[in-house]
């Protein structure tokens, strides 16, 4: 049995399913995503962990689309350098998406890998969904 | 058996209380299945989300499908005659800034050409038609002013009263928000006051864009995992999609050899999208303008196999734009009815798709957002990424 399964443990572990988390319109065109806790999951991840990564996502996509001082100032400053400043800064949009994949690489390395879970970050996907690829679980003695 | 725990799902993921997916009856070869629409409440306002075959995606609130671009576009303004492209969320404010710019420019140059003729005038003492014959050019430049000037400055009065309310041109021709559509129609994307509208359309953050314009799509390559014990149902119905993916090729050829006999030569151009939907049948890589426009973190995806085994076989159906593009000075466009774009399958109502995205920004101030929609079937989840693919195009933020 050991001798079977060990080179298969070598190669990527499969792709069981994949969950996909979908935008939540009920505030406007912003970028949210729902925070229901998708049934597939309950068997691999505490519902409370999963609504707080979305939740600061969320709250992350927020702070990028987040009209107030900084982005009009921002927003003027383009315009009248006739948009050059691009060339030599990124816009405060772009920031806080590098944000992000920072944190869902984080998140992915801290929770969910170790649970045989991986959330694919959102602008890989047009910010349409959130996609959590559940792999199959081969560890030994898992009872599921 | 299986089919009823997959639609369950699809049904579960959907399971946000305001989200009512309107059930259609999935017939046999040769049925079109009427449009369907997903209801989402905002900000109090109940909006359908239409779903767009051609793009396969349900499309975003303000989005629309331009048939000229031959893509969904996010916050649709409109398409635009004049600069060959559409109108959308994150050009909006650079076509505001240019007719605005413009109108500038035709009042100043009336201004001026009437000046010009009026001091020739008064210099020459001869009267006023002599001077008019001695600078002819100016009379006509006058003329071409006043048309100009009227049509520009009218269309930035108009787009100026559309930021302020924050409409689309779309909303506002169809009457969207209109308080005659009944008493308690509001727009729900307002912020409130004037001020705060216009900030944001013209000075608010800007999103890049997502889709990588100058990558190389990779060739469609099946890239399962070996079926194990454990994905037994997975390679059970391997088999089975890739006989339907032979009756759907079929049935594509067919078609396209039918329709290429049909078209005369100069057509040729129309009956491409008929290609473009074969070869992902069976996985094969997709030709024509597609391919430009997909980014090299696509090749990542493992492109596999087309149709969930539930759907029913390709059928080719007409994207029929929803609206009618009418341009504040006074174009008209009509659109043609895209040729066919054959769908390889049909959506159950419970096959929802969920949509995953490919994207990547790479383009500097690039105008796209696009998006693709594909189906939640673990069995056929290569499906999703082979939709995605080929959507990719399909929504644009412009």
């Amino acid at each position: 049995m050991a001798e079977t399964h060990s080179l298969q443990d070598l190669q990527q572990p499969a792709v069981s399913s994949k969950v996909f988390i979908q935008r939540d319109y009920s505030s406007g065109t912003i970028c949210r995503f729902q925070t229901k806790f998708p049934s597939e999951l309950e068997s691999r991840l505490d519902k409370q962990q999963f609504e707080e990564t979305i939740q600061t996502l969320n709250n992350l996509y927020a702070e990028a689309e987040k009209l107030g001082g900084k982005s009009y100032l921002e927003g003027c400053l383009a315009c009248l350098t006739a948009y050059t400043i691009f060339l030599c800064m990124e816009t405060h949009y772009e920031k806080v998406l590098k944000k992000i994949a920072r944190y869902i690489k984080d998140q992915n390395e801290k929770i969910y890998a170790p649970r045989g879970l991986l959330l694919t970050d959102p602008i890989e996907r047009g910010l349409r969904v959130v996609e959590v690829t559940i792999f199959e679980d081969r560890s030994i003695g898992s009872g599921r | 058996m299986e089919k009823f725990s997959l639609k369950y799902k699809v049904l579960h993921l959907f399971g946000n209380s305001t989200t009512i997916i309107r059930n259609v009856a999935n017939g046999g070869t040769g049925y079109r299945p009427p449009p369907r629409t997903k209801e989402v409440v905002i900000n109090g306002q109940t909006v359908k989300l239409k779903y767009c075959f051609t793009c396969k995606i349900f499309r975003p609130p303000r989005a629309s499908h331009c048939s000229l671009c031959d893509n969904c576009v996010e916050r649709f303004d409109h398409h635009c005659p004049w600069v060959g492209n559409c109108v959308g969320r994150r050009n909006y404010r650079f076509f505001y800034m240019f007719i605005l710019s413009l109108s500038f420019l035709t009042i100043f140059i009336f201004a001026f050409a009437i000046t010009h003729i009026i001091l020739l005038a008064v210099s020459h003492r001869s009267g006023f038609l002599n001077a008019l014959k001695d600078s002819p050019a100016s009379v006509l430049e006058v003329v071409v002013c006043f048309f100009s000037v009227w049509s520009i400055v009218g269309l930035s009065g108009f787009h100026t009263y559309l930021i302020s309310s924050n409409q689309t041109t779309n909303e506002d021709i169809k009457g969207s928000w209109s308080s005659k559509r009944g008493k308690d129609n509001y727009n729900p994307y307002s912020h409130g006051n004037i001020f705060t509208n216009c900030c944001a359309a013209l000075c608010g953050p800007l999103p890049p864009s997502l889709i990588d314009r100058r990558g190389f799509i990779q060739s469609d390559a099946p890239q399962l995992a070996p079926p194990t014990n454990g994905i037994t149902m997975y390679g059970a119905t391997q088999s089975q999609q890739s006989h339907m993916c032979d009756q759907d090729q079929c049935i594509q050829s067919t078609k396209f050899v039918l329709q290429a006999a049909a078209t005369p030569l100069l057509q040729q151009q129309s009956s491409e999208p008929v290609i473009l939907t074969a070869s992902p049948e069976n996985g094969g890589s997709l030709p024509g303008r597609t391919s430009l426009t997909l980014g090299g973190p696509c090749t990542s995806l493992p492109l596999g196999q087309p149709t969930p085994p539930t759907s029913t076989p390709s059928l080719s159906c007409h994207e029929a734009a929803d609206m009618l593009p009418i341009h504040g000075h006074g174009h008209n466009h009509s659109h043609p009815l895209q040729e066919p774009v054959a769908h390889h399958h049909f959506l159950t109502p419970e096959e929802v798709p969920s949509p995953p995205g490919m994207l990547h920004c790479g383009s500097p101030l690039g105008h796209s957002h696009t998006m693709q929609a594909g189906f939640y079937n673990p069995a056929s989840q290569d499906s999703l990424h082979e939709d995605s693919v080929r959507g990719l195009v399909k929504l644009s933020s412009v």
